[in-house]
């Protein structure tokens, strides 16, 4: 079972031998294509219900969604704390989406719900071009308090549900039904390996050069002749359109059924608390980060479950979990102050260096 | 740098052996072997809410262990239990499901009690597909009253819909009469979440139909800052308030309300706001205070009289304060094992004295019937209400009665109030259908057969 926890980062890693040597990029296809082969073909068939839903699903989802923060925290240097906001933006479109319209495909009403949730982004997005830092961040709040004010309050995006929650309808691919677990850790795991993968682009791309020039001194960019207000909101709606679809995920392909309360501000600190542990800037932070966050409290649980079962009051040794959480992030970032993803880099060049012995 | 390295690969080996022992699945024995029931707790000991979790599953446990010790178990058949902790969160809810959801050692899951209005709501769709009965009392989705929709949920005793109409009767009680309802301004204050607006269709149908005032004011999670609303409900002057409160919500309600002047007597606690935990921190101004519940406080029914003998007294208890010993949380943790044990037992009753799976628990439960006999060889007359579920009612109640807090301890005020079914059950059974719909399901016929 330990294979698929070191097969996902392995997919996003790739990119980042692929700029190496023709030989190196030959290793790295050929080791991409071995991790998509476990990961499309051998998870679902080995993987049991526990795996895939309680622990690869929203592993996948919060991957996604601290790309889309990364993408617009970490490579724009625009702080954020409505991750929240957008990822409910894109759940409650994508709901109404499917509801609304059908005929549309499962697929396309992914992409839709994440173009809104990008458009609300950019809206978002708009104080950053006179405000930056923690008055931005603070802009940004008022989204993610308004955003799921709204749908809580307004009965439409619900369609008037007696409790504004939503629920997937029918999901469903060209007839294929996706409702079984395999079937939405499929849609997922696509979803997140496609977005990855354009991001991966998109961060080396212009684009990604301006966003880069922006986080580092937007004032020196400017002069240089960076385009910055468009350099800003790109990033705002990059961002939100990942994080809508990750909402999107989060909704129906995770939980089921969710209301605007699944979407808080706890939320939004998760993600952040992700990249900053993953690292900012780095696309494979974000995978090793949400690693890190949402398996973590699950393993600490099992292993003191299995070695004090019983033992000690429940209550206690849930309070404990938390303690030792709390001290492992300390440490790590003590350690590693520029999050894992610096540490893994860090591994990988010592692995390639040719002095060692 | 080398040291990093080193300390690298030590976590990376540690993380590994870690990974091996938390997941590394255990085969089940074959499910004949089992000779013990499980049936798995999603508890919430700590976070916002343990509080109320605390006596709530000292109630079923104590329970749990007194059918063990005194009467060999259900038939002969012991029951194990173990416990993963929710926080009441969505998220760890659906994680312990996935964990539990296969039974243990063998022995499979009758009955699997959310003990969350989310998490139930978030199961909904998985627990059918996986056919483990979802048990909740007095909340879950309300839809689920009509079980030819919803097979695996049972909103036992008192769906919201209920709650709210049993609060309304009551009011129409004290006040001389449904037709004195009439003008009367009755404001809800709610927990501002799927389970806070729960009420919201059924009032508004009850304020159409006898012309009193619905007026709905949301306090945000978790609703420890209630000035505003206390403030505007002050402008309103309603003549009642009904509180849809939840944790600390409950407390400051009543504190705020005494600070600003309104009569404590006019307020009436939904069936989460009903607890000693929900009045004791108001303090002195809580005198007064009503609530509606299904589970009365006290420790002298007959039933407290065997669980001092054989579990409290040995030391058995998981109470660790004995004070909440026949607390009303406490009694309700005591009414959610008894009908669970019950299902149980009624499913034993055609498949036969052995470990009960998901679909023979969904069976118990949709043939269940507690009577008033049954409840007095319980000692639990009076305590617990009589039930009865099938396959087309699965809430087999909605009866409640009214308690005041005077000062010390809750005080029965009211007989059992019923609610207006008759009134209330086609609008669920239109939200049941349009479900359906929705989401393609065929329902069974009353009978609980397919077509």
């Amino acid at each position: 079972m330990s294979s698929i926890e070191t097969g996902s980062p392995a997919v996003a890693a790739a990119p980042a031998f692929a700029s190496g040597s023709p030989n190196a990029r030959g290793l790295a296809l050929a080791l991409g294509g071995l991790a998509a082969l476990v990961l499309f073909v051998g998870v679902p068939l080995v993987g049991d219900d526990y795996w895939l839903n309680a622990i690869l699903i929203p592993f996948l989802v919060m991957t996604l969604a601290s790309i889309g923060l990364n993408l617009l925290m970490g490579y724009a240097g625009q702080a954020s704390l409505g991750t929240g906001a957008f990822m409910a933006t894109g759940a409650y479109a994508t709901y109404n989406l499917l509801l609304r319209l059908p005929d549309l495909p499962l697929p396309v009403s992914l992409v839709l719900g994440g173009l809104l949730s990008g458009l609300v982004g950019v809206v978002v997005g708009l104080p950053s071009l006179r405000i930056k830092g923690f008055y931005l961040l603070a802009t940004t709040l008022a989204a993610q308090f308004l955003l799921t004010w709204i749908f809580n309050q307004y009965g439409w995006f619900s369609n008037y549900s007696s409790s504004s929650s939503i629920s997937a309808p029918r999901l469903e691919i060209a007839g294929h039904d996706l409702s079984s677990p395999a079937g939405r850790y499929l849609l997922t795991l696509t979803s997140v390996v496609v977005i990855a993968t354009i991001a991966a682009k998109l961060v080396r791309s212009e684009t990604g050069r301006t966003w880069m020039a922006i986080r580092d001194m937007d004032t020196a960019a400017a002069v240089i002749g960076v385009p910055v207000a468009r350099g800003k909101l790109s990033a705002f709606f990059v961002g939100g359109f990942v994080c809508g679809i990750a909402g999107a995920l989060w909704a129906f392909a995770y939980l089921g059924t969710v209301d605007a309360g699944s979407f808080n501000l706890d939320r939004s600190f998760q993600v952040m608390f992700i990249i900053i542990i993953g690292g900012l800037g780095s696309l494979v932070g974000s995978v090793i980060g949400a690693a890190f966050i949402v398996l973590l409290p699950i393993l600490i649980d099992r292993v003191a479950g299995g070695l004090l079962g019983g033992a000690i009051d429940a209550g206690q040794l849930e309070n404990f979990q938390k303690v030792l959480f709390g001290a492992l992030i300390i440490w790590f970032l003590i350690k590693e102050p520029r999050g894992l993803a610096e540490l893994l880099a860090r591994a990988v060049r010592w692995l390639r260096s040719p002095a060692r012995s | 740098m080398k040291f990093s390295l080193k300390s690298l690969w030590r976590s990376a080996a540690l993380a590994v052996v870690g990974v091996g022992l938390a997941f590394g699945t255990v085969a089940p024995a074959a499910a004949e072997d089992a000779k013990v029931q499980y049936i798995p707790l999603l508890t919430y000991r700590v976070g916002a809410y343990a509080s109320s979790g605390i006596p709530i599953w000292a109630g079923i446990i104590d329970y749990f262990t007194y059918l063990n010790k005194a009467e060999g178990g259900i038939n002969g058949v012991k029951l194990v239990w173990d416990e993963c902790e929710t926080e009441w969160g969505v998220e760890k809810g659906l994680e312990c499901y996935e964990r539990v959801k296969h039974g243990k050692d063998g022995s499979p899951v009758p009955i699997l009690w959310p003990h969350s209005d989310p998490i139930a709501k978030a199961l909904l769709e998985k627990a059918t597909a996986d056919k483990i009965p979802l048990l909740t009392l007095n909340y879950g989705p309300t839809e689920s009253v009509d079980g030819r929709v919803f097979p695996y949920s049972f909103p036992v005793v008192l769906s919201f819909y209920s709650e709210a109409s049993t609060a309304i009767n009551y009011i129409a009680q004290v006040s001389g009469g449904k037709d004195k309802l009439k003008g009367l301004k009755i404001v809800t204050l709610y927990h501002d979440s799927p389970y806070g607006k729960e009420t919201q269709t059924p009032l508004a149908l009850l304020a159409k139909t006898y012309g009193f005032e619905d007026i709905q004011i949301p306090v945000p999670h978790p609703g420890n800052d209630q000035t505003a609303e206390w403030a505007r409900i002050r402008q309103i002057k309603p003549d009642w308030v009904f509180l849809r409160g939840w944790g600390v919500m409950t407390p400051v309600a009543i504190k705020t309300a005494a600070k600003v002047g309104f009569p404590v007597n006019h307020i009436i606690g939904g069936i989460w706001s009903s607890s000693e935990e929900d009045v004791r921190p108001a303090g002195a101004v809580g005198k007064g205070y009503l609530a509606i519940t299904t589970y009365p406080a006290g420790s002298n029914f007959p039933l407290d009289e065997k669980l001092k003998k054989y579990v409290i007294d040995k030391g058995l208890s998981n109470l660790k304060d004995p004070k909440s010993f026949g607390s009303v949380y406490y009694n309700s943790g005591l009414v959610d094992a008894i009908i669970l044990t019950e299902a149980i037992r009624t499913a034993q009753g055609k498949f036969g004295n052995r470990p009960i799976n998901g679909e023979e628990g969904q069976w118990g439960l949709e043939h269940l019937d507690i009577t008033e006999k049954r409840l007095a060889e319980i000692g639990a007359v009076g305590l617990a209400p009589t039930l009865k579920l099938s396959p087309s009612d699965h809430e087999g109640g909605g009866i409640a009665r009214v308690i005041q807090w005077d000062g010390e301890k809750w005080n029965t005020v009211s007989d059992w109030i019923p609610a207006d079914t008759d009134l209330l059950r086609p609008v669920i059974l239109e939200k049941a259908a349009a479900y359906a719909k929705e989401k393609g399901i065929t329902p069974r016929n009353a009978d609980g057969t397919t077509n």
